[in-house]
């Protein structure tokens, strides 16, 4: 009789390991942060990629609205797919967009820029990465919506369909 | 000539000695960087990755530094920016508490089991 509760509960106690182990494989391997709702630092100074001029971040997002930020790079092949959708949303002429260089050449930022279209009202330029950590980012490209310098959702990797709907949702229901 | 010669080593010794001057920096970053997860590189620390987001992780806490910020600055604004998932060592709290005590447990329940065992024999 202990012999066969010793059993049942081995059993158990590896169906209960398998199961876990099991629900694990499912969960993405990919750690983002829970907490999205982060401030901004305005008092950020960043250089623009054409005239290298000196701009404060504070002067380009404005405070009532909602502002894009956009980290992309020429040699990022993700950042190519997901041109069309930033086009997309300056046209929209709602939101101002934003783009940061993150870790390029000035001469292919240009030329993707003048190939593929602008979808910037102000490109900035971010050499050694260091400025898209003050935004969290963790690679490229990556989206932040903005309002009040308030972080109010991030996109990690390339927009799509999906996420552009999702961004015109979110603007269209502050405005309410 | 050999005032010149002297003049030329006295020169390249403090040369080396401003060099080591500048050094401490850097011992700082690598102690930091060590105990930061690289968060798009699983299994290794932003010392030991050389990935984009590691290089610049380690340029930033160089310019915090020079900024005069302490390590526990570093700390709390990275946490702020990325979550508590960043450092490696995980602070004790609801969520965490578990993880901190279960080890001690085990390790109890592993002694009475052997002091047991011992005194059975």
């Amino acid at each position: 009789m202990i012999k066969k509760i010793k059993f049942v509960i081995i059993i158990l106690f590896f169906s209960f390991i398998f199961f876990v182990f099991f629900k694990g494989l499912d969960k993405p391997n990919s750690y983002l942060p829970k907490k999205n709702i982060t401030e901004i630092d305005t008092s950020l100074v960043f250089k623009n990629l054409y005239d290298q001029k000196e701009i404060v971040l504070g002067e380009l997002i404005s405070k009532n609205s909602f502002s894009i930020v956009n980290i992309w790079a020429s040699w990022c092949l993700p950042c190519r797919d997901e041109h069309e959708y930033l086009l997309k949303l300056k046209n929209l002429n709602k939101i101002n967009v934003i783009g940061i260089n993150y870790k390029d050449k000035k001469s292919n930022a240009t030329k993707f820029l003048s190939d593929l279209g602008n979808p910037y009202h102000e490109v900035l330029i971010d050499l050694d990465g260091t400025k898209s950590i003050e935004f969290g980012a963790i690679g490229v490209p990556e989206t932040y919506l903005i309002n009040n310098k308030i972080i109010v959702k991030k996109y990690i990797g390339p927009l799509d369909q999906s996420k552009l709907k999702d961004i015109i949702e979110i603007i269209k229901n502050e405005k309410k | 000539m050999k005032k010149n010669k002297l003049i030329l080593y006295i020169l390249s010794f403090t040369l080396i000695f401003l060099n080591n001057l500048n050094a401490d920096n850097s011992q700082q970053i690598d102690k930091i960087s060590k105990n930061l997860r690289c968060l798009i590189c699983q299994g290794q620390s932003v010392y030991d990755s050389q990935s984009d987001f590691a290089l610049s992780m380690k340029v930033l806490i160089d310019n915090k530094i020079n900024e005069g910020k302490t390590e526990k600055e570093i700390y709390d604004f990275l946490k702020n920016k990325y979550g508590e998932w960043i450092v490696y060592e995980p602070e004790i709290g609801l969520n965490t508490i578990l993880l901190w005590v279960i080890p001690l447990i085990l390790f109890i329940f592993g002694g009475i089991l052997i002091v047991r065992k011992v005194s059975i024999k």
